[in-house]
């Protein structure tokens, strides 16, 4: 593969600064003292991964990280962070973790796991017929990918019925 | 004149660029004429007169009042989180302008041979886009009242979280009916059922006699629930706790002053004017209308007259509720959220996609002449 040529579309030019942003969004995730601000690079970093689904033209899967990841997940744990950790503004108490190198070590690893496998399984091949249209979409995930779908689905509910469980109050 | 125009909207770097300011300046403009038209018709609910000093019935009032607030002093207090505090309204404003983007407000307009649509732009999913926008709204209210480093901002940051989640569940619910409408009309797998445009185009001609094929003759449950979703979500009265002057001084911009306050102001009234127009497109034909046999030089005026009118019309239910309703208690609005909207909303979706599919696929007895989802 010849960089020069890669490095002249524009369009590898764009993914090239959406992916070193997210990176350091990422590592600003991990390594910042306050924990609002983690949350915020947490939201870059999230942004960053919708628009390179937009450059990879699946709109629908790129507005619902938007919707879902950023309008609400994040959102939660902002309003986490408010009612529990009551300090505003500044936060005296310093975000930290002893076993911070461990934790590092499986992270690299995870990630090295990940993309050696996806090298593996695709190399540079260009994936045809990839499924990008909403409606594709919809067809996709309530046939083929229906049992992972309800799979994904039955877990979300154990989550929600454990929530319900750990915040009732009355004995036995 | 017509051919530099032409040539101008078919050039699709110019096109964009005239559209995005055309936009920020239609929503400013109309943020000014909203403000007085909000005192003005709650001074008359309350036998008051209102502003009527600043130029012809006092309609230069807001322009005024945003003059001041651009010069007066703005105040930082000392307890802040400088980035995120600055950052807030600026975060509030974004969200709100790139909604109207996807928001057509007239018929598409040809000069020449090329056809400029009035409208940002028209996204395949715009309805989604509508959604993770406003989903995006409520970090403007978290951050401030996080930043500003008082309790009182803190309070109206956490209200307005819980609220903003809540209400939005309800609103995106009461949506997803139309989304099925709009794909059942268009069949071939619905394509194209949550672009704007398309939906706008589906509610034309007459649903009976002299009725017009809205959507909300169809869904008045949804167009409901939307609209007082639609309120709550703008966080205003009888939903406006976030900024409950008489509990929590001014919410989340208590510590917000000069500029920097007349953004959140802004942007409330971008989003009111922004939430009654979805409402508009979705369920009241958007710009459909009459054209009343104007001459085919001005035939453009009408759809965009029609697109306002019915969006005023909207936004005077908005003001007459707060000149009309109390506000709700906090334990209220959080069990009238979930345990009213949201129920009836799925209700009703469940209902209205079993009789769609009915639709489809056939139903199993007769189905009356009066039924009108059939």
């Amino acid at each position: 593969m010849d960089w020069g040529d890669w490095l002249s579309n524009s369009q590898n030019i764009l993914f090239v600064v959406i992916a070193l942003l997210m990176v350091a969004a990422a590592v600003r995730v991990v390594t910042s003292p306050n924990v609002v601000h983690a949350a915020l690079m947490l939201v870059l970093a999230l942004g960053g991964s919708a628009a390179l689904f937009l450059m990879l033209g699946a709109e629908f899967v790129a507005w619902a990280l938007v919707l879902v990841y950023i309008g609400a997940v994040i959102v939660l744990f902002l309003f986490g962070i408010m009612i529990t950790r009551a300090p505003t503004g500044r936060d005296p108490v310093r975000l930290d973790h002893e076993r911070r190198w461990p934790a590092a070590l499986v992270a690299l690893a995870t990630f090295a796991t990940l993309a050696s496998a996806s090298v593996a399984a695709f190399e540079d091949e260009a994936i045809e017929g990839g499924v990008s249209s909403t409606g594709d979409l919809g067809d996709v995930l309530f046939s083929r990918f229906v049992i992972p779908f309800e799979a994904v689905s039955f877990v979300l509910l154990a989550a929600l019925i454990g929530g319900i469980v750990l915040a009732r109050k009355d004995p036995g | 004149m017509t051919s530099f125009l032409e040539g101008l909207f078919a050039n699709t770097f110019w096109s964009a660029a005239i559209k995005v300011v055309a936009a920020f300046a239609l929503l400013v403009a109309n943020t000014l004429i909203l403000v007085w038209f909000e005192r003005r018709v709650v001074a008359f609910m309350q036998n008051r007169i209102g502003p009527n000093r600043a130029g012809p019935f006092g309609i230069l009032q807001t322009l005024a009042d945003g003059l001041k607030l651009f010069f007066k002093e703005q105040i930082t207090p000392r307890k802040v989180e400088l980035g995120i505090y600055l950052m807030a309204p600026m975060a509030a404003m974004v969200p709100a302008f790139l909604i109207f983007l996807v928001i057509p407000f007239g018929a598409p307009i040809t000069i020449g041979e090329t056809t400029v649509t009035l409208q940002g732009t028209d996204l395949n999913v715009g309805l989604l886009f509508i959604l993770a926008m406003s989903s995006l709204a409520v970090y403007s209210i978290v951050l401030a009242g996080w930043s500003s480093g008082s309790k009182y901002p803190l309070l109206g940051g956490v209200r307005a979280t819980a609220q903003m989640i809540s209400y939005e569940a309800a609103m995106g619910l009461a949506i997803v009916p139309v989304v099925v409408l709009a794909a059942v009309t268009l069949g071939e797998g619905g394509v194209g059922a949550m672009s704007l445009a398309r939906i706008v185009e589906l509610q034309q001609g007459s649903f009976r006699w002299l009725i017009p094929g809205w959507f909300v003759f169809w869904l008045l449950p949804s167009f409901l629930i939307f609209f007082v979703s639609a309120v709550a979500e703008t966080n205003r009265a009888p939903f406006d706790l976030v900024e409950a002057e008489s509990e929590i001084v001014g919410g989340y911009h208590t510590e917000y002053s000069g500029i920097r306050f007349a953004l959140f102001f802004l942007a409330e009234y971008v989003n009111m004017f922004n939430v009654s127009a979805i409402a508009v497109t979705l369920f009241l034909g958007g710009w459909l209308g009459p054209d009343l046999g104007l001459p085919s030089g001005l035939a453009w005026v009408m759809p965009i007259f029609w697109f306002f009118l019915k969006t005023y019309a909207l936004l005077f239910v908005f003001v007459w509720l707060r000149a009309t309703l109390p506000r709700l208690r906090y334990d209220q609005l959080m069990s009238f959220g979930w345990k009213v909207m949201i129920p009836l909303s799925i209700g009703w979706l469940v209902l209205f996609s079993v009789v769609m599919a009915l639709n489809t696929f056939g139903w199993p007895f007769d189905v009356p002449e009066w039924f009108p989802w059939a």
